[in-house]
């Protein structure tokens, strides 16, 4: 500490004379601590209800954080509250090393979905009015934990990208700048594929995807069914597509628990769209003549 | 990021009290399969030793076959199982039918419901036949 202060007397001399800006500083920071402390206790006994929230804490780094433990915070409850609201008035009130993905807030980005009250949900999108108190929140299971709330999601992007998603067009129109055009009916059939925010909550709920490392899991085939149905894809791709998702690991391992479909924030119907690519795999190998 | 703690796979079942309509359906539908399988090599086992040592089946006048089966008849327990044998089975046909619907992709918004029903139906499928199974041995 005193090495940092004898750093800089030459330009600062000024300061010398009473105490060090570092010493300011820190006087500064304790005021502020103080202040907000305060303040924290007249929030909490101001707010007409307080919720209590217990967290997951996982740290391989820090040695008190290496056995998983929960951590339980009061936050003060308003009305619209949301269990992200929640998390993030406990990171910045009470301890800023509570780690967890958080973009846009309103269910768009998907980095927020996490394990609340047993079940997997986007914590932007659920309100903790409509959870029961102290809500527990923790990690998407099947995952590894980097860091407390965070998972490693390297593994679910490989598989998403693993179906191979983009267009390959076999012919593109004739102009320059003119669209590739697609029938509203086309459109109708892919729409609630394309929700899709690569959330993981589905491959995090799937128990066969926790059991079966190279199962597709449902996000990567519902990417899949996203341009295998879409009239504008070339016939090549799609079927080249379809020979990836009716491998071993691809959409023969649903065995339709229906859990991604239930906990799919974007209502996907996941489920539905597995069975009608596996009535396509089906359809394009049985050959009668 | 070297380092990471995995939860593992046991929890998911140790979370039963939080599992869906679909997942109970599939464990049940696991479950019942099992059992039937169980039941069909208990089956064969059983008829393939009911006949007189010594003899093949359709020399003999089937009086040995006969009494091993009323003998077994006799005991409560078998008449038991028998029940459980038969919602078991009921389950299974009810739940493989609710999954050809979803197979064909019919219906699979009331996916849970029509599990429900089929619960619904083999509890009554299995009272109904309980005063043909227990008779006489009550």
């Amino acid at each position: 500490m005193s090495t940092k202060i004898e750093e800089k007397p030459e330009t600062e001399t000024e300061a010398d004379e009473q105490t060090s800006p570092g010493e300011q500083r820190r006087e500064l920071k304790r005021e502020r601590a103080a202040e907000r402390e305060q303040q924290i206790q007249e929030e909490l006994s101001e707010a007409e209800e307080t919720v209590g929230i217990k967290v997951f804490r996982f740290d391989p780094e820090v040695a008190d954080k290496e056995e998983p433990r929960f951590d339980s915070f009061t936050v003060p409850f308003f009305r619209g509250m949301s269990v992200l609201d929640a998390l993030v008035y406990a990171r910045d009130t009470y301890d800023s090393s509570l780690t967890f993905r958080h973009s846009c807030r309103q269910a768009v980005c998907g980095s927020d979905a996490l394990f609340i009250n047993g079940r997997q949900r986007l914590a932007c999108k659920t309100q903790v009015s409509d959870l029961e108190w102290p809500i527990r929140i923790e990690p998407l299971p099947h995952q590894d934990v980097v860091k407390d709330l965070v998972v490693d999601m390297e593994h679910f992007y490989e598989q998403m990208h693993a179906v191979e998603p983009f267009f390959d067009p076999d012919e593109t129109p004739d102009g320059e700048l003119e669209e590739q055009r697609q029938t509203p009916e086309n459109r109708e059939k892919v729409k609630l594929s394309t929700r899709c925010i690569w959330c993981g909550a589905c491959m995090s709920s799937c128990n066969i995807a926790a059991g079966d490392n190279e199962y597709l899991g449902p996000a990567a085939i519902n990417k899949a069914y996203r341009f295998a149905m879409d009239e504008r894809e070339g016939e090549d791709r799609k079927q080249e597509r379809l020979r990836i998702v009716e491998q071993e690991h691809g959409v023969w391992r649903c065995q339709t628990q229906f859990s991604c479909t239930e906990v799919c924030p974007k209502d996907i119907p996941l489920t539905e769209h597995i069975q009608e690519l596996k009535r396509e795999a089906v359809k394009s190998n049985l050959k009668f003549w | 990021m070297s380092q990471s703690y995995d939860r593992g796979i046991v929890e998911s079942f140790g979370r039963w009290r939080e599992f869906s309509a679909g997942m109970w359906a599939w464990i049940f539908h696991k479950l019942t399969g099992w059992i039937l399988v169980g039941y069909l090599f208990t089956h064969i086992a059983v008829l393939s030793t009911a006949i007189e040592p010594g003899t093949i089946a359709a020399a003999g006048d089937g009086e040995f076959y006969t009494s091993t089966l009323q003998g077994l008849e006799e005991l409560l327990i078998v008449r038991f199982l028998e029940v459980g044998l038969l919602a078991v089975a009921v389950f299974h046909i009810m739940n493989g039918i609710r999954l050809l619907f979803v197979d064909l992709g019919i219906g699979l918004t009331s996916q849970d419901k029509s599990f429900y029903a089929s619960l619904v139906l083999t509890g009554a499928i299995t009272v109904a036949s309980i005063p043909t199974f227990l008779a006489g041995v009550l």
